[in-house]
């Protein structure tokens, strides 16, 4: 799947004095309030961590708060796709106008009917909402499926 | 135009319009996509439909209900700039005004369009969170039972779009998070949304989006909680009438107060009027009995120490930092009693470790503590073994304290110590007798606190006196020891050097598990409370003794009157002293079983009113109080 990567980041954090007392667990956090978002900075979804702390001392900053900042170095695992990439996901649900998907199991796609390759017909058999392929007999896309796309935007 | 929706006039059952629900929804992607070229015709037709919304005929009704399921199944067609009119009018619709098939179709569409595009994904759980409440002009039909099935009928259906939106959008609920505590009404909305909100968010957490939202959405409704409870003033709980003086009350309304009421009900009658005309108690009140039947429900289904540890650490944080909080620390009381082993336990646990960690702030290590007396007093369900677990753990860290700290009498340097020692005094006052009937107790736990007690700290001078005094009175009664120095109290409520370890912020007469003013909540903490008139105070026994059959009588019209006024004495007239808080009924209550002529000093004492010889009970005892101060 493409869209994946880990990338090597040199990272500061500013804490806010309180958080002095226990540095270590404010970092986790700090980096755990960023997961499963995008972020600008990554150009993507931070999806994992893992972090260093390089320097036993940080440099205060003056102001009226005086947060301090920590420089650290991060493993991250990133989620960033980009047209014309190819992921993969699991069907969630399917309509005859969308294809509805999950991948990674956080981030959902929806493949509208237009986007769907004229060869599946919508059909519905015994209650079962189901994609089928005219060209492959057995080739059948229902919920619970893995399916492979192009991201387009 | 091409094919327009037909209304159906009279329609009868043979001559329906054949459509199928894929040529409904072409034609509504016609109108959708005509607008993009210009042609808004159709279009404005559809955004007509979904506008028109009150007093619907059962044709347009019908009208409604399919242009929304043919929009559920168009959905991919909705523009965000081009349709923006159609969007405004599909999020401005409420439930709360359509029958079970509309809401249906309306709760489908909301879905689909949630999870077709990221950028609809906030406005429709928006939508839904505005859905918790009603429309105003609903609001009084609630009540009613069309209102109530309209309300179950709203809810479920939006309960189940949140679940059906979380499977296919995994992360929604984060961001139905923010959006329902953003959309939390203000305690100064008038027209009391906020119960019924705080009713949703509770069903969200114990829904099946819970896990993921659940603690958050609780510590939310804690927040909200002590809002109110600040909110509501130390002056509204006291009595509004000041110019009586707090020395003179007219035996008259005591007597309105006792006949008028039923026993249960009457012992609160004045403190609760003065709240009564609060709507912001009122406000608390229901609040607090949603959560506590929310409680209710989650220990039915096995969920109350996973809850608990989420309401514990709200405690810490908000209730526990809040000064003086009144009344919502009673959610935790709840909680406990529903669980008295494990959760219980835990509380107490909590407290206790508080009071002992250095690192702690003093004002923490002291409410702290000051709530570990209070609840360890008024559990009427904690078993006597964890009483005095927790006794004994605050006995020990005093007298290590003592062994340490070599010093002279100090309130301001060892202000944790004295707090600490109070409450230990306070706790015994309640629950005395238990320990003195088992031996094994009496050395693990009374010896080392005699130890306390007579070191030079000298914290039987420093402490409330009106707690040291009732301790005092019940340890001589129970021959526990005997103190060298008599202490001369002249029934004071509290003392310099009390004031001076309480502090600033009065910590000294802090005992927040005092019963409860609000009416609604009280029924159901009432069962599980200990109140002073069921404590057996250790010197009953030298009457019990000397009473025959003819003494019993006389307790019951004591006990009646205590019972019916006592709480009144501790509430209200307690508090009318400035802080309130000072658990006046230890020596109210004695007093009342004590000798006849009132003491001399007894004219500084709050219960010197109550000894107007009118009101004694009229078979005299000659008193056989071998304390008689």
């Amino acid at each position: 799947m493409e869209g994946l990567s880990v990338a090597d980041a040199n990272l500061v954090m500013y804490l806010h004095p309180s958080k002095s007392r226990n540095v270590s667990q404010s970092i986790l956090r700090e980096l755990g309030s960023l997961l499963f978002k995008f972020n600008e900075t990554f150009d993507g979804v931070l999806l994992a961590y893992d972090v260093n702390i390089l320097d036993k001392q940080a440099k205060i900053l003056s102001g009226v708060h005086p947060y301090f900042g920590l420089r650290l170095k991060a493993n991250l695992l990133l989620f960033s796709p980009k047209p014309d990439m190819l992921l993969e996901g699991k069907v969630v649900k399917l309509s005859q106008e969308s294809i509805h998907v999950i991948v990674l199991g956080f981030s959902s796609a929806i493949i509208t009917a237009e986007n769907i390759r004229g060869e599946f017909k919508y059909r519905t058999k015994d209650t079962e909402e189901l994609f089928a392929s005219k060209s492959h007999k057995r080739h059948v896309i229902k919920v619970g499926t893995m399916i492979r796309f192009l991201v387009k935007r | 135009m091409g094919l327009e929706l037909p209304k159906y006039p009279e329609m009868e059952e043979d001559q329906v319009f054949n459509f199928t629900d894929s040529e409904i929804v072409s034609h509504v992607k016609q109108a959708l996509a005509s607008v993009l070229s210009g042609d808004n015709n159709s279009y404005n037709q559809l955004v007509g439909v979904m506008h028109h919304s009150k007093h619907l005929a059962p044709d347009e009704v019908a009208l409604l209900e399919t242009t929304l399921k043919a929009l559920a199944g168009a959905v991919s067609s909705i523009d965000i700039t081009h349709h923006d009119s159609l969007l405004s009018a599909i999020f401005c619709m409420s439930m709360w005004n359509y029958g079970p098939h509309v809401a249906d179709a309306l709760a489908e569409l909301i879905v689909s369009l949630a999870i077709s595009n990221g950028k609809y994904l906030d406005l429709c759980l928006g939508m839904l969170v505005s859905n918790f409440t009603p429309p105003p002009y609903f609001l009084d039909k609630l009540k009613m039972p069309h209102g109530l099935e309209r309300k179950g009928q709203v809810l479920s259906r939006v309960h189940a779009a949140f679940k059906k939106i979380a499977d296919y959008v995994p992360l929604a609920p984060l961001r139905l998070l923010t959006i329902v505590l953003q959309g939390m009404p203000t305690i100064y909305h008038k027209d009391r949304a906020i119960v019924i909100y705080v009713e949703n968010m509770l069903k969200l957490e114990s829904g099946e989006i819970g896990e993921l939202v659940g603690s958050t959405i609780l510590m939310a409704v804690v927040d909200r909680l002590i809002e109110l409870d600040v909110e509501i003033g130390w002056d509204a709980i006291l009595q509004d009438d000041f110019s009586k003086g707090i020395f003179e009350m007219e035996l008259e309304d005591v007597d309105d107060i006792e006949e008028s009421a039923e026993p249960d009900v009457g012992e609160f009658r004045l403190s609760r009027k003065s709240l009564a005309g609060n709507s912001i108690a009122e406000l608390l009140d229901n609040l607090l009995v949603l959560t506590f039947e929310h409680l209710e429900s989650c220990e039915r289904e096995g969920r109350l120490a996973k809850v608990f540890e989420t309401l514990l650490q709200s405690f810490r944080v908000t209730v526990l930092s809040a000064y003086k909080s009144k009344f919502a620390q009673f959610v935790m009381f709840y909680a406990c009693a529903l669980d008295p082993e494990n959760c219980g336990m835990r509380f107490a646990t909590m407290l206790a470790d508080l009071f002992v960690q250095d690192s702690q702030p003093q004002p923490t290590r002291m409410s702290a503590v000051s709530y570990l007396a209070s609840y360890l007093s008024r559990a009427k369900f904690l078993a006597a073994s964890s009483i005095s677990s927790m006794l004994k753990r605050l006995v020990d860290w005093c007298l290590e304290y003592c062994e340490a700290h070599d010093g002279d009498i100090n309130p301001n340097a060892h202000r944790v110590f004295y707090s600490g020692c109070q409450a230990i005094m306070y706790v015994l006052c309640f629950r005395m007798k238990v320990f003195v009937d088992v031996p094994r107790l009496k050395s693990e736990l009374l010896i080392p606190l005699e130890q306390v007690l007579k070191h030079k700290l000298n914290p039987l001078k420093v402490c409330l006196p009106s707690v040291v005094e009732e301790f005092l009175r019940q340890a001589k009664a129970a021959s526990l020891f005997t103190v060298c120095k008599t202490f001369i109290f002249d029934g004071l409520l509290e003392s310099e050097l009390s004031r001076a370890f309480g502090g600033l912020e009065r910590l000294d007469t802090f005992f927040p598990f005092d019963p409860c003013l609000l009416k609604k909540c009280d029924s159901f903490i009432r069962p599980m409370f200990v109140f002073w008139s069921m404590v057996k105070p250790t010197y009953d026994d030298a009457f019990d003794d000397d009473d025959d059959d003819d003494g019993s009588s006389d307790d019951d019209l004591v006990q009646d009157f205590v019972n019916e006024n006592e709480d009144i004495m501790n509430d209200e007239f307690g508090k009318s002293f400035d802080e309130q808080g000072v658990d006046m009924d230890e020596f109210d209550y004695a007093l009342k079983k004590m000798s006849i002529t009132p003491k001399a000093t007894s004219n500084y004492k709050f219960g010197g009113r109550f000894q107007e010889p009118a009101r004694m009970p009229s078979r005299i005892r000659p008193s056989t109080s071998p304390e008689s101060l």
